[in-house]
């Protein structure tokens, strides 16, 4: 099958990304000549575990960590999942879950889900944002209490890339004893982070966000944590994660961590520059269009713009014809009716919220690219609008 | 990305007759910003009652577009009289159908036409009426009753791909499923009456609704490890505890309306409507 991807301007990073030439080289070897089981005897099998082990090291190196602090599992959600859990299980006590309004569905959903899933009623305490997509300050101080058992937080938006202070957060957190975990999938490779020094107990990473294949994710967890595992079952990953490792992509993941650690400076200055240029371009060529979400703390590669008055899957299908992909905060899009709970919680006027488009960039996006983007987008949003009840030139 | 045909494609990328008629002579304005869609209908009637023009102007998605734009090809050169027939049905075949989760879309032309006639004809509608169910998106119980009527619905997530009602918060979820039931119960009083040797008594209909689950239903469910248990039966409603590897499988929802529904509407009484026993 051929998807064509050599004719697509792809701006849909915080969707998935493109599985690095480099990866896929590492990982090649493991799905044909190295198919042994690195937890066999023999010679043939165990050289596969070192392959293991040097891709915990390289992981562990890119977030500030010890490779023991390490665990693979299948992806970001298990990661969360496993996390919140098991931090639930070691307090079982404590029925108090502090998290935020505007997680992804990997954490949101898992949390509106407790009381079925562990048999008690929990109390969730889901943090507010301001219009500008940050916390409210002084509200998480005041949220925690006695029978918190973790707080939840993620370092970065996948909607708006909006840049969240958990590093402050879980210094708090742990003052008072209380375990923290942070979904970073959208952080982890974009931004710099130093596990070293920090209170974070718990942290997430997915492997396709950052140009690994799907299907891996790791789960780290700070040592002296008390954990219980989420899936039992073999010795793999001490004990901590059950079920023989998924080595190549494993590998492929890696490899990826070393190469967005030699590329952290190109995705902060040039891809940084890049989404801007698209940024200030669209608002200054359209008008009634709008910045979601905080203007300098947030991701490089994040812009989340409305376009007032039009709809975002219209948007999206007309960029569409142009080989533009990216994605909309619009309820037209996933099949529910209300447009993101993002952008709700933001306060984002109902004018606005439907008609949102995220353009999420990496470093193999050009400056060619931006440029056809920003002479289609206006004529796009002209014509929409030229047809909207609601607009009046 | 949804699944549209290559009509509702055709009709997105190339909408006929948008705009508004000049001193239409009948406005239909239908949704809002904040539902996620609108249409406005204006429409030219001549002296004959014949619609001479129609043009539109949405706010909405691809499906929302293409219906509106199918609208007005489909009522150009009608009278107000068979124009008053369209359903949202009929929206949608013209297009090659729409995806469950978009047939709102086809409904929101239909009631703009409604509308536009109305204001043609210089009457209120009665849809204005009713009691709103659906705060969200303000959706009334005699809309709700009407589409449940008219598309055949029979589950509430049905009624907010028809009508959006319940796609909000959800606090209504259970007000839609009592006029799903009355309103189900009362269609099924109008054929009982004209058709009264064919009913079956109740005893006979548990009776047979239990056949059909040992003799066809069961060993299907088996082969994958699961198990179904008939728990009441109650009119039309007939409530089920699935068992095995079907209890807490993420898609029994689906194996209850497409197979196990299916099959005993085929085999006892189309008009049965399955629930899982909560």
């Amino acid at each position: 099958m051929n998807c064509g991807s050599d004719k697509v301007i792809y701006m849909d990073n915080n969707a998935t990304t493109r599985v690095a030439p480099e990866v896929v080289a590492a990982m090649m070897p493991f799905l044909t000549d190295c198919y042994g089981n690195p937890s066999s005897m023999h010679t043939f099998g165990g050289q596969v575990a070192g392959a293991i082990d040097e891709a915990r090291e390289s992981i562990a190196s890119l977030i500030g960590a010890d490779p023991e602090e390490i665990v693979f599992t299948s992806c970001g959600t298990e990661s969360d999942s496993t996390a919140i859990l098991s931090a639930l299980q070691t307090f079982p006590e404590n029925r108090h879950v502090i998290t935020t309004r505007v997680e992804h569905p990997a954490v949101k959903n898992l949390c509106e889900n407790l009381d079925s899933l562990t048999g008690h009623k929990h109390r969730i305490t889901r943090l507010q944002v301001e219009a500008d997509g940050m916390l409210i300050p002084d509200q998480y101080e005041e949220s925690l209490s006695d029978d918190t058992a973790i707080v939840s937080v993620m370092w970065a938006n996948n909607e708006t890339g909006v840049i969240f202070p958990v590093e402050e957060m879980a210094v708090i957190a742990r003052d008072r004893g209380i375990l923290f975990h942070t979904d970073a999938v959208q952080a982890v490779g974009k931004i710099p982070i130093n596990l070293k020094d920090s209170a974070i107990d718990f942290l997430s990473i997915s492997g396709h966000k950052l140009h690994a294949p799907k299907g891996v994710g790791v789960l780290y967890i700070r040592k002296g944590t008390p954990f219980i595992p989420f899936i039992n079952g073999g010795h793999q990953e001490h004990g901590r994660r059950g079920g023989t490792e998924n080595v190549a992509s494993i590998v492929g993941l890696g490899r990826a961590c070393r190469l967005a650690a030699e590329k952290m400076e190109e995705e902060n200055v040039r891809v940084r520059r890049l989404r801007d240029k698209l940024e200030n371009g669209l608002l200054e060529k359209i008008p009634r269009s709008m910045l979601n979400g905080h203007k300098t703390s947030r991701l490089p590669n994040t812009a989340n713009i409305s376009f007032e008055f039009v709809e975002g899957e219209s948007i999206l299908l007309h960029m569409d014809k142009y080989n533009i992909c990216a994605s909309s905060g619009s309820a037209c899009t996933s099949g529910s009716l209300e447009p993101s709970h993002v952008l709700r919680a933001m306060g984002v006027p109902f004018t606005a919220a439907h008609g949102s488009i995220r353009f999420s960039l990496s470093v193999y996006n050009t400056e060619e690219e931006v440029d056809f983007i920003l002479e289609k987008m206006p004529e796009i949003i002209a014509n929409l609008r030229a047809m909207s009840p609601f607009w009046n030139d | 990305m949804w699944d549209y045909t290559d009509k509702v494609k055709e009709h997105f990328t190339n909408p006929r007759n948008v705009g508004e008629v000049k001193n239409a002579d009948g406005i239909g304005e239908v949704g809002s910003l904040a539902c996620g869609d609108a249409l406005k209908l204006t429409i030219k009637v001549d002296d004959q009652g014949v619609i001479t023009d129609a043009r539109f102007k949405t706010f909405g998605c691809a499906s929302a577009i293409a219906s509106s734009s199918a609208l007005t090809e489909m009522v150009k050169g009608m009278t107000v009289e068979e124009a008053e027939k369209i359903t949202n049905e009929d929206i949608a075949n013209y297009l090659g159908g729409l995806p469950k989760e978009k047939m709102h879309c086809s409904v929101m032309g239909r009631e703009a036409l409604e509308a536009a006639i109305a204001n043609y004809r210089g009457v209120f509608l009665p849809m204005a009426q009713g009691e709103v169910v659906c705060e969200c998106f303000g959706v009334t119980d005699l809309e709700i009753i009407r589409a449940i009527k008219e598309s055949h619905l029979r589950s509430v997530e049905e009624i907010t791909n028809f009508t959006k009602a319940g796609g909000g918060c959800g606090k209504c979820e259970d007000r839609l499923r009592e006029i799903l039931h009355q309103t189900v119960e009362g269609l099924q009083l109008e054929p009982k009456k004209a058709k009264k040797e064919q009913r079956m008594t109740t005893l006979q209909k548990i009776k047979k609704i239990e056949e059909v689950l040992e003799r066809e239903i069961k060993p299907t469910l088996k082969k994958d490890g699961g198990d179904i248990e008939l728990i009441d039966v109650d009119g039309d409603f007939v409530t089920v505890s699935l068992r095995g590897a079907c209890a807490g499988c993420q898609s029994s929802r689906t194996t209850l309306k497409v197979y196990v529904e299916k099959k005993l509407r085929e085999l006892v009484s189309d008009s049965l409507i399955v629930e899982e026993d909560k």
